[in-house]
């Protein structure tokens, strides 16, 4: 149980997907305009990160790894995902037409969204177990919720700022998340300190 | 004329359509490897290769992908020179793979590729988007090592530090054994300040340098938003491309 408690506090608070490690960058400056649609967003992600995982560490650890062919790691992870995505849109589609209609756009941008492939390049990497690949796929999920409500947020705000003008646009979108990502900077140590 | 045409479509990824601080594409290898120089250098360089393959692939393919089958083929393809170029880091230059990390398999996702991939190689002849790719790839290293000799000087007090981890591929002792120069820090007067290589530091020095390129550069406004390049802009934002 603790091994849960910590991951989940790493990848949302200390080891956070956007603002610590840079996976998703993309979408976090492009689709934080909105709350709503930042809701959105990370939902849709959270749910392809857990499933990109729940098929991709099965698929490595019984098929690629028994016969030597993790050098196509890359190519069957990104094909993986983005049958996964086709498939998910079409079942959502027929099945659950409201959560479609609420995530159903967000879908086919998340098949190069990095912070997909990431965590399930990542999970493999550091040799982590089935429910610790899961968990640290949903915590990843989560930590990316939590910038993009924090980011859409500030920058709701910044819409109304006077700014310099070469500073306008995605410059000053930039310092903002600089700040974000500083504010986050303050919870490093909580993760390997919570249990002492 | 032909000869012209392919130095234009070089050059016009390194300033003007630079993919980084003009087109805004790349920016999570961008932010994340740049706490060096050499390791910025180091990814550039794997980019510019698999730009270069995947864009004549994509291009001597153009012909044959089915229209609506374009983008994964375009992924397949990407996906697979960048296993081959992980491989090559990962025999010869071993240091790198360890410090660029899961940002190596990473170029499979990279905007830039899939965005040169769509916008030119599926439609332009082999040797322009050979040329494209190469002067993308330039402008793509180019950026990185910029925002990669700000941060390291600044951040760590060094330039080039574990430059033998790149020269390596040389020999032994390349350069006779250079390894980067201390600036900052230890007998100096200036300390250097750790934000920088840090998170945060990194998202600083890429808004001020995308607002110095285009202060320089010919038009004045900086980019608005990440979106208006990414080839994938039309699925994200369906109510703005509708519009």
């Amino acid at each position: 149980m603790k091994i849960f408690i910590t991951i989940l506090i790493t990848g949302i608070l200390t080891q956070n997907f956007v603002l610590a490690r840079f996976l998703g960058i993309c979408p976090f400056l492009g689709v934080s305009k909105k709350v709503g649609t930042a809701a959105g967003m990370s939902v849709a992600v959270i749910f392809v990160m857990v499933l990109a995982t729940a098929a991709t560490w099965p698929i490595n650890a019984y098929l690629l790894v028994p016969r030597g062919l993790e050098y196509l790691q890359t190519v069957v992870f990104i094909l993986v995902i983005a049958g996964l995505v086709q498939l998910l849109e079409v079942v959502l589609k027929r099945f659950l037409p409201p959560l479609y209609d609420a995530l159903g756009i967000y879908l086919p941008l998340i098949t190069t969204n990095c912070a997909v492939l990431g965590v399930v390049l990542l999970n493999i990497q550091n040799q982590l177990d089935y429910p610790q690949a899961l968990a640290t796929s949903l915590a990843g999920g989560l930590g990316f919720l939590v910038a993009m409500i924090l980011f859409a947020g500030v920058r709701e705000r910044l819409e109304s700022a006077e700014i310099p003008k070469s500073l306008k646009g995605l410059p000053a979108t930039l310092a903002a998340a600089s700040l974000v990502s500083m504010s986050f900077l303050g919870f490093a140590g909580i993760a390997e300190n919570i249990f002492n | 004329m032909a000869k012209t045409a392919l130095s234009k479509e070089f050059s016009k990824g390194i300033l003007r359509e630079n993919p980084v601080l003009r087109l805004v594409l790349g920016t999570c290898p961008t932010l994340a490897v740049t706490s060096s120089a050499v390791n910025a250098l180091g990814m550039g360089i794997a980019v510019l290769l698999v730009l270069i393959c995947a864009n004549v692939t994509v291009s001597a393919l153009r012909k044959i992908i089915p229209d609506k089958l374009r983008i994964p083929a375009y992924i397949v393809v990407i996906a697979s020179f960048t296993s081959v170029v992980q491989m090559l880091v990962k025999a010869f230059v071993p240091a790198l793979d360890v410090a660029l990390g899961v940002f190596l398999p990473l170029i499979t996702v990279n905007c830039i590729l899939l965005g040169r991939a769509e916008a030119f190689a599926g439609q332009n002849p082999v040797l322009a988007s050979a040329a494209d790719g190469a002067g993308m790839g330039v402008g793509f290293t180019a950026a990185l090592l910029c925002m990669g000799t700000v941060r390291e000087i600044l951040g760590a007090g060094t330039f080039l530090s574990g430059a033998q981890s790149l020269l390596g591929v040389f020999g032994e002792n390349t350069l006779g054994g250079f390894n980067g120069w201390t600036l900052l820090g230890e007998g100096n007067y200036l300390a250097p300040i750790a934000f920088f290589i840090m998170a945060p530091g990194g998202l600083l020095v890429f808004g001020l340098l995308i607002a110095l390129s285009s202060k320089i550069g010919r038009d004045k406004a900086p980019p608005s938003s990440v979106c208006g390049n990414c080839p994938m802009a039309a699925t994200c934002h369906p109510e703005e491309a509708s519009a």
